[in-house]
């Protein structure tokens, strides 16, 4: 039953922000933290210039370049291709120049900036979190509202710490029991995007709960959020709790002391009410969630590893057309078992899975065991800390001993703009987020699939089932 | 920003679905620090062959739409990545109006914000503007802001939705920026009652 009073996490954290109503619900939204990257940037800090502006809050403004970093050693030389030197040049002037924080290359905690976010503190629960990035959706995962907007809302916010909204629906998404062994959230939310589509959450902030949701760690939840964009919606929210706390707790900008306190007791406060509002409602049973891949060039092209190539008839409407360009991009016949597919690179890292607790999943498949023949495989940790820490722990010689390159901190081979890419055909066992085509290189094949099933492709040659090869 | 209120101009038939931001505009283009000048790489991969050579199939290529300044596109026209870089490459190339069943929300925005009009309208409406489309050049389509029509170059016309102020802020190309300074006092206002309940932002 809908109370008029009850309201979801959505609709509490929306209240909590808005500075001013318009008659027609067009709102003013305050962002509490805005996090920029160099190639989303240039054309909203030139603006401000042109028009005399100022950041009107440095102090709440995060810059760090990702997109467009070597991930290679010799980084310290600077930047090979003009084009991205310029880019990340203009960042490292503009974040002086206007005196926003900065994490430049050579920082240790430089890295993706929605790893950064969240590691150094910044991302806290019931905050409004933008940037110029569709993935900002995953800082969701701490009860924050989070998403991404273009490159003039980039500059509105710059200017005037706000942004011109108006409320989306609220959905939510509940994956109830526990996971079976082997299934991990990426497969959680892959198995989400195959069952929504990528429109699906389209006018929509999801809230992802119940038990299986409940039961991940903060970087699960990140991974989960983090793809709420591919399912269409723009933000993913999951409500804050002890697990929660215990991630934010002592992070370099969390609050401290009595402040600490007063936080977490309006933190406690951010969670849906019984018997509010939801527009749009879909359940998934954790436990029928398999290890999940993507086959063809949208993420809603998720099927469960057991299954085979569809055909473009196993579909209607547009999709038709759709499946038979995808099938055709992908090189696939239908009918083919999707371990059947054979892969030539794997790519660990990106704002989706290059989390320490990524990087330990993928080793532990690793661990005694090397790339095929003719595979070639990149680990890029998602930040300097993360790498900092993989090599603490030793994964960084479990990966080379598999025959990995271990690389520095950055977007790379999620989108190419660096020089890690596809090369054309290559086929590629994928922690990242999209398989759209060229995304990974031009005429490059993407399947999407979780740390530890890209692992296990790598070592196999071919995609496969985790659970059966490796199983314990 | 420019004026948006009545367009009439050709319209190019995209029926594919979900055509994403990396269609639009690939990643290699996104190094620009200028807003200008990405036309001439608007669909790039679906539109060049890997020598720059244009493909004959692809639309945009054919005599007919050349000029187009509308498209109609599938359903969820716009997803994946937030790059206005999009819009962008979409308007330098001449492209001020796109239609559709739905577009993934922050291309949706991020037309609003270039003066692009982003029409949704129900798939039945869609399938007769993209068969009007497929006639080509002499088929022109209008698009009437003011009244919130589209009109296919026979005469039929569809009514669509928009948002009021997104509306208002289209027919008199404004800049929202300069809007919203005009609320400094109430953001001042926020920040001050915010210092107080929640210090640790």
């Amino acid at each position: 039953m809908t109370t008029e009073s009850a309201r979801t996490l959505y609709d509490k954290i929306w209240d909590a922000h808005v500075v001013d109503r318009q008659d027609d619900g067009t709102c003013l939204l305050y962002i509490d933290r805005h996090l920029v990257h160099e190639v989303t940037s240039p054309q909203a800090f030139e603006g401000l210039r042109m028009t005399g502006r100022s950041v009107r809050a440095p102090e709440r403004t995060i810059a760090v370049p990702d997109h467009n970093v070597p991930t290679t050693w010799d980084r310290e030389n600077g930047i090979v291709n003009e084009e991205s030197r310029i880019q990340v040049d203009a960042l490292d002037k503009n974040a002086r120049e206007f005196g926003v924080v900065y994490y430049p290359v050579n920082d240790i905690r430089q890295g993706i900036v929605h790893i950064v976010g969240p590691e150094q503190g910044w991302t806290l629960p019931g905050m409004t979190v933008v940037c110029g990035d569709s993935h900002t959706a995953t800082h969701g995962a701490f009860g924050a509202l989070a998403h991404g907007i273009g490159t003039s809302e980039v500059e509105h916010v710059l200017a005037t710490q706000t942004l011109i909204q108006k409320k989306s629906r609220n959905m939510k998404v509940e994956v109830t029991g526990r996971l079976a062994p082997g299934v991990t959230a990426k497969d959680v939310v892959l198995a989400i995007i195959g069952h929504t589509g990528t429109a699906g959450g389209t006018g929509h902030v999801i809230e992802y709960c119940g038990e299986a949701i409940r039961g991940l760690s903060m970087e699960g939840r990140m991974t989960i959020c983090n793809m709420a964009i591919e399912g269409g919606a723009r933000a993913g929210l999951i409500a804050p709790d002890q697990t929660t706390f215990n991630y934010v707790k002592g992070r370099p900008h969390a609050p401290k002391g009595a402040q600490w306190e007063a936080a977490v007791a309006w933190w406690k406060t951010l969670f849906s009410d019984d018997g509010a509002h939801w527009d749009k409602v879909v359940t998934l049973r954790g436990e029928d969630i398999a290890p999940t891949v993507t086959w063809g060039t949208s993420p809603e092209d998720a099927l469960p590893i057991t299954a085979t190539v569809p055909a473009p008839s196993d579909f209607s409407g547009g999709k038709v057309e759709a499946a038979r360009r995808s099938l055709d991009y992908m090189g696939l016949t239908p009918g083919t078992p999707l371990t059947d597919i054979a892969i030539d690179a794997v790519f660990i890292g990106s704002c989706t899975n290059g989390r320490i607790e990524d990087l330990r999943a993928a080793a532990q498949i690793l661990r005694g065991r090397t790339l095929a023949p003719g595979v070639r495989g990149m680990v890029v940790p998602g930040s300097g800390l993360v790498r900092a820490q993989a090599e603490e722990e030793g994964l960084d010689q479990v990966f080379k001993d598999a025959g990995f390159e271990w690389r520095l901190a950055g977007c790379s081979m999620c989108l190419g703009m660096n020089p890690d890419q596809l090369a054309p055909g290559e086929r590629c066992a994928a922690t990242s987020n999209r398989n759209f085509e060229g995304r990974q290189g031009y005429k490059g094949r993407t399947h999407l699939m979780s740390p530890a099933m890209a692992a296990a492709a790598g070592v196999a040659g071919h995609l496969v089932d985790v659970r059966e090869v490796f199983g314990d | 920003m420019d004026k948006f209120t009545t367009l009439t101009g050709i319209a190019a038939p995209m029926p594919l679905v979900n055509i994403d931001t990396d269609m639009i505009i690939p990643k290699q283009f996104l190094k620009t620090i200028k807003r200008s000048g990405l036309g001439v790489n608007l669909f790039d991969e679906m539109r060049y062959d890997r020598n720059g050579n244009e493909l004959p199939d692809f639309v945009l290529n054919q005599p007919a739409y050349r000029q187009a300044e509308i498209i109609v596109a599938g359903d969820n026209f716009g997803c994946g990545s937030s790059r206005e870089h999009a819009p962008w490459a979409l308007l330098d190339f001449g492209i001020r109006c796109v239609i559709s069943t739905s577009f993934a929300d922050i291309f949706f925005n991020n037309c609003f914000k270039n003066g692009i009009l982003p029409v949704v309208l129900p798939p039945e409406a869609v399938d007769v503007l993209m068969e009007d489309a497929r006639k080509g050049a002499n088929a022109r389509m209008t698009v009437d802001l003011e009244n919130q029509t589209v009109t296919t170059s026979d005469g039929v016309s569809f009514a669509f939705e928009v948002d009021p102020f997104r509306k208002h802020c289209l027919l008199n190309g404004l800049d929202d920026i300069g809007l919203t300074m005009e609320k400094a006092p109430a953001i001042q206002t926020y920040e001050t009652r915010m210092a107080q309940s929640r210090p640790w932002v």
